[in-house]
């Protein structure tokens, strides 16, 4: 276990030291992240009185959209380098390189989110509950990553993937969508208690997509 | 085409359905005739999940025994259930006007079918959108996996965030809520729609298989001449 650990870790560590060399994820991401605020600003003509309805769901768009790039960014570039066969050529378990992609894509999202979350916090003038926001922040962008990665590894190889991938994506995502949407909602609304139970379905819905996503992906990647 | 047993046997068990639910079955006294929309309706969703367990089930055999031909009775079965999909939303909309006084609403059930319409056509395009047949069939079985595992947890996060599809009256707890003339009909329904998708998905599984054997013959008469 020790040693599926150590993978894992080695396996992140590649794909953020190569993130950290280009930047292409973190930049674009964040640039992407704050133009979906700005223009679902405009899209729905935001007022003083409906903040707290729109703007939770608002914030996990702008998410959604960054992270769908990036995650599709993940598999696209090591399939045009052709890093991919030599990854799968590692004697390595093929479980440790969905769990890294997993963990890199939580990583560079949540950088993204941390980035945007305090610039829209100024840009609607809301101010959450930080702690439970952060919380379903995390566990959101979890849940999105272990069905992203799936997805991810299969549309890399269809024809026009960058299409392929939002729209096999974003049906599966329902679930998380919804727990993020209300958790966040709950934090920015006067009840911040009432999020807890939706953060608690977010932890279930985490444990069931990583563990339904680990047992398939081998079957994706198998060359 | 050969008209089979299984063919008249379906257009007959169309005949009485329809029979059925036009003439035989009493006029709901709330509702009205619109709610004879409910013997195909209902029909039609029960034979669309039928129609994605299957693919679920092939989906699994297919991974383990890599058998082409359960890949052609998933997509067979997919396209088929798609088809039914579209038109429980279509009918679900039809009695939905006059009854709730609105075409659509989000509730949990009206969600989950239009959630599980849209990732069944991203089933059929992925499908379409991968050269290599092998590579299509083992991306396709994945998602009809994941998809089909989805689906309850889809349905119970829409439960919690609203409901108002009336309650299920025929798996009602204490029995089915309504008369034993409504019940024969929707059970005649469900025969004939059930016998319709078997119908359906052999003759779409017949044409996949053809496909399959012209593509194969089509290889080797390459492979011959060269």
């Amino acid at each position: 276990m020790p040693a599926f650990l150590d993978v894992v870790g080695t396996l992140v560590w590649k794909d953020l030291l190569s993130e950290s060399r280009t930047k292409d994820v973190l930049s674009t991401g964040v640039a992407f992240a704050l133009l979906v605020l700005v223009m679902l600003n405009f899209a729905i003509d935001l007022g003083a009185e409906n903040v707290e309805a729109v703007a939770p769901g608002v914030l996990w768009v702008s998410f959604i959209f960054a992270g769908t790039l990036g995650i599709g960014h993940a598999f696209a570039a090591e399939r045009d380098r052709g890093t991919f066969e030599g990854l799968l050529l590692a004697p390595i378990d093929r479980g440790a390189i969905y769990l890294a992609k997993v963990a890199t894509n939580v990583a560079l999202m949540g950088i993204v989110e941390l980035v945007s979350l305090p610039i829209f916090a100024v840009l609607y003038n809301v101010s959450p509950a930080w702690l439970q926001t952060l919380s379903a922040m995390a566990l959101g962008t979890i849940g999105f990553s272990a069905v992203g990665t799936l997805v991810a590894a299969i549309a890399a190889n269809t024809r026009a993937r960058e299409l392929m991938l939002p729209l096999l994506l974003f049906p599966l995502e329902v679930p998380v969508v919804i727990a993020s949407v209300k958790a966040t909602a709950a934090a920015m609304g006067a009840a911040e208690a009432d999020s807890l139970p939706w953060l608690q379905l977010l932890v279930g819905f985490d444990v069931m997509l990583v563990a339904a996503s680990f047992l398939v992906f081998e079957y994706v990647v198998e060359e | 085409m050969k008209i089979g047993p299984l063919a008249v046997a379906t257009l007959a068990a169309m005949a009485a359905a329809l029979y059925a639910a036009l003439l035989y079955a009493p006029t709901e006294r709330v509702q009205g005739d619109v709610q004879r929309i409910f013997y195909i309706h209902v029909p039609m969703a029960w034979n669309a999940y039928l129609a994605f367990f299957v693919v679920f089930v092939c989906s699994v055999v297919y991974l383990w025994r890599r058998g082409l031909w359960w890949d052609s009775l998933a997509r067979a079965s997919a396209e088929v259930g798609l088809v039914f999909t579209t038109l429980v939303l279509i009918t679900g909309s039809l009695w939905a006007r006059p009854i709730w006084g609105t075409w659509w609403s989000w509730d949990a059930r009206l969600t989950t079918s239009l959630i599980l319409w849209f990732i069944y056509v991203g089933y059929l395009l992925l499908r379409g959108s991968v050269a290599d047949e092998r590579r299509a069939a083992r991306y396709a079985a994945v998602v009809g996996i994941v998809g089909f595992v989805d689906v309850p947890i889809i349905h119970q996060s829409v439960v919690w965030w609203r409901a108002l599809h009336p309650e299920p009256v025929v798996l009602a707890p204490g029995g089915p809520a309504m008369p034993p003339s409504m019940l024969l009909s929707l059970a005649v329904s469900i025969v004939a729609f059930t016998l319709l998708y078997v119908w359906l998905v052999r003759l779409r599984l017949q044409t996949e298989l053809a496909r399959t054997e012209i593509r194969e013959l089509r290889r080797a008469l390459a492979e011959a001449t060269a």
